[in-house]
């Protein structure tokens, strides 16, 4: 006879560009999880995407104790019980990890979050980017796309870079004329690349100070780690990173999930 | 999954008589202007409406269209048609989305009072007391329609009031007599101009005790609240019709204290809004707040109309130290002190700037402010980007999200 199976705690972070869930088992430990495009239909999405975590963690619908749901479709989800807000969600994951003072970058496909968590993991302040796509996976999509490069090759590229381009503006159309004209002039790929991950990194630096520690999550980060090592050496600080940092809400309101549920 | 509650507020009963108030003020001027009765003068919302009462004036004001056509939501499509003329969208959108609505002959006045238009000035009188883009906008329409634009220059970032700063604004507001007797004909008479300067004053006193009477916990109204209560100490400066008004809604409010009656129900988080309102939206933000148990209890927009320092002895000078004591003209040092008096007073605990995209006159986050105060008070801060009436700088669900995770970190504590 198979052994009872413990109850386990989901959390759906269903952002505007990809969906995340994590299962979490009684001991935090996680035990499924998956990511998936948002795309348009967030309820079916975050559907298919608990059914592969379930399956990841080998455990079924019935045996989840408490689901919470979070990010820009927090509210689509069905199945969720309650929801958070993906800023309370990251600092909750973030604080899991590394259970310390620290500064929280975010950088999702379509917003920044720079969050500062205080050494009980307290939220002392939080600001999320503007209305514009400035230092977002967005911007960084549609650069690739002007350069003509997928974009799972942008992060091996920035890393060959041997003179990196810098780029002046903000705005992400200004930039694609810049961006242009960098190649126009004759300049590499790979420093231009570069120079978009710079552009990525000052926008997040200019929303705000950082303490001593930064813990970095999101997509963008999972995907360019090479953005974590030019961050730890403009900013000559301790950056750490969760061994998934895109599923850091996702976890974060599964635990959320496991403290309402307890 | 959690869905925001529906309101079940205990409303206020003197709304009905504010509509009467507000209805009366149109149809007077509507009238005036169709049988000629009296003459019309537009004025700025710190312009010098006791002297244009005391003159026989009936005063409209742009600014308070300009927040109809945000409330109704008809600014958005109207800026673009300024836009169009070279009014950039990044200036007042009060500006862009009147002068939008006299171009395409639209206004919230046809559809809630059957007014088609608004009512023709026969003088243009502007303050710049919060900003250029009045004087800007009035002498747009002092070219259009060919009528007189006169005005008082005021002075800036103010620290201490210096006696030279009074004198200059009260000979300024003195020097626009012959200018005004030149529109009505007729010549000035200080007593009915001290009459007015009287009701001002009072009016301003009794909206100052309404004000307060949001320290209560839990408090009896909200910023939101106020926001619509306020039309009559804006458009009816200097009349007897104002202090009606607010003669009646203090007891309201006294009495709604008295019976422990909540704005929001189970008050538990009391926050200070820092900021212009953002007119086309204010529903579902006094939804969301209060779906959060989140009362906003005070905010620097509506002491704005708070000018009991005017005294009908002297009643130019009076006015000159009202409108230089006035908060959006004074230094840095005087604006953190002011909000942290209301700190003393209303208890909040967070306080909520709003990043205006046209007003940068109103928007005071963008000089550190945030970051000082909530140093100084020890309270956190939110900065939500949007604008009073240009929907298109407003995301909606970014601003959501903002407010409820800084309702969590403060539930954190
Ligand atoms: S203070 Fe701001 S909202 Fe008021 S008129 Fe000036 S720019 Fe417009």
């Amino acid at each position: 006879m198979a052994d009872k199976i413990e109850a386990v705690f989901a959390g759906v972070d269903v952002g505007a560009s990809r969906t995340k869930v994590a299962i979490l088992d009684a001991g935090k430990n996680l035990i499924g999880h998956a990511v998936r495009k948002s795309g348009t239909d967030f309820t079916e999405t975050a559907e298919i995407c608990l059914a592969s975590s379930l399956e990841m963690a080998g455990v079924s619908k019935e045996d989840i104790a408490n689901c919470i749901s979070t990010g820009y479709g927090r509210k689509n989800v069905p199945y969720s019980h309650d929801t958070k807000t993906e800023i309370g969600c990251h600092a909750k994951g973030c604080y899991h990890y590394f259970p310390m003072s620290m500064t929280v970058i975010d950088i999702g496909g379509q917003d920044n979050k720079v969050i500062k968590l205080d050494e009980h993991g307290r939220r002392v302040s939080f600001k999320m980017n503007r209305k514009c796509a400035a230092g977002t996976g967005a911007f960084l999509e549609e650069m690739a796309a002007r350069l003509d490069i997928p974009l799972e090759e942008m992060d091996g590229l920035a890393r060959k870079s041997e003179n990196i381009v810098e780029l002046g503006s903000y705005c992400t159309v200004f930039s694609g004329t810049e961006v242009l004209e960098k190649i126009r002039q004759g300049k590499k790929v790979p420093d231009i690349m570069k120079g978009l991950f710079l552009s990525v990194i000052k926008r997040v630096l200019e929303m705000d100070s950082l303490t001593e520690r930064v813990v970095m999550t999101g997509g963008v980060v999972a995907h360019n780690p090479y953005l974590v090592n030019m961050v730890r050496e403009i900013t000559e600080s301790e950056v750490l990173v969760p061994e998934y940092p895109q599923l850091t809400g996702a976890v974060g309101a599964a635990l959320f999930a496991m403290e309402t549920k307890g | 999954m959690s869905e925001e509650k529906k309101t079940t507020r205990k409303q206020i009963a003197a709304a009905k008589t504010l509509k009467k108030v507000m209805a009366d003020h149109f149809y007077e001027m509507d009238n005036a202007v169709k049988t000629g009765s009296r003459k019309i003068a537009w004025c700025t919302s710190v312009g010098p409406a006791e002297l244009l009462r005391g003159m026989g004036f009936l005063v409209y004001y742009p600014e308070n269209h300009g927040a109809m056509l945000g409330a109704t939501r008809m600014s958005t499509e109207l800026i673009p048609f300024t836009n169009a003329i070279g009014y950039s969208p990044d200036i007042c959108s009060y500006l862009t989305c009147d002068v939008g609505s006299y171009l395409q002959k639209k206004t919230p006045l046809t559809m809630a009072y059957n007014i088609e238009s608004v009512p023709r000035p026969d003088v243009l009188v502007f303050n710049t007391n919060q900003c250029r883009d009045v004087q800007d906008w009035f002498a747009w329409y002092s070219r259009e329609l060919d009528v007189p634009l006169v005005g008082v220059h005021t002075h800036r970032d103010i620290g201490d009031i210096r006696e030279y700063q009074i004198k200059d604004i009260a000979s300024q507001i003195e020097d626009l007599v012959p200018k005004l007797e030149e529109v009505t004909g007729e010549k000035f008479d200080m007593d009915r101009f001290k009459e007015a300067v009287g009701y001002s004053r009072r009016t301003s006193e009794l909206w100052r005790a309404c004000l307060e009477e949001a320290a209560a916990v839990p408090s009896p109204w909200t910023f939101f609240d106020a926001t619509i209560h306020m039309a009559p100490a804006v458009v009816g400066r200097g009349t007897k019709e104002a202090n009606d008004y607010y003669e009646l809604l203090l007891p309201e409010l006294k009495q709604r204290v008295k019976d422990g009656t909540a704005a929001v129900e189970g008050e538990k988080h009391r926050l200070y809004w820092e900021g212009m309102p953002v007119w086309g939206k204010l529903r579902p933000l006094s939804e969301q707040f209060y779906s959060l148990k989140a009362c906003v209890v005070a905010s620097t927009y509506c002491n704005s109309w708070i000018f009991d320092q005017l005294d009908p002895a002297e009643p130019f000078e009076s006015m000159a130290v009202a409108y230089t004591e006035l908060f959006i003209v004074r230094d840095e040092p005087y604006k953190e002190q002011y909000i942290t008096d209301c700190y003393n007073k209303f208890k909040f605990d967070g306080i909520v700037f709003h990043d205006a995209k046209t007003c940068p006159n109103n928007s005071n986050n963008r000089y550190g402010m945030p970051e000082r105060l909530s140093e100084k008070l020890g309270v956190p801060v939110l900065t939500i980007n949007g604008d009073l009436c240009d929907l298109r700088c407003y995301s909606e669900e970014q601003a959501k999200t903002n407010i409820e995770a800084f309702i969590e970190q403060l539930e954190e504590g």
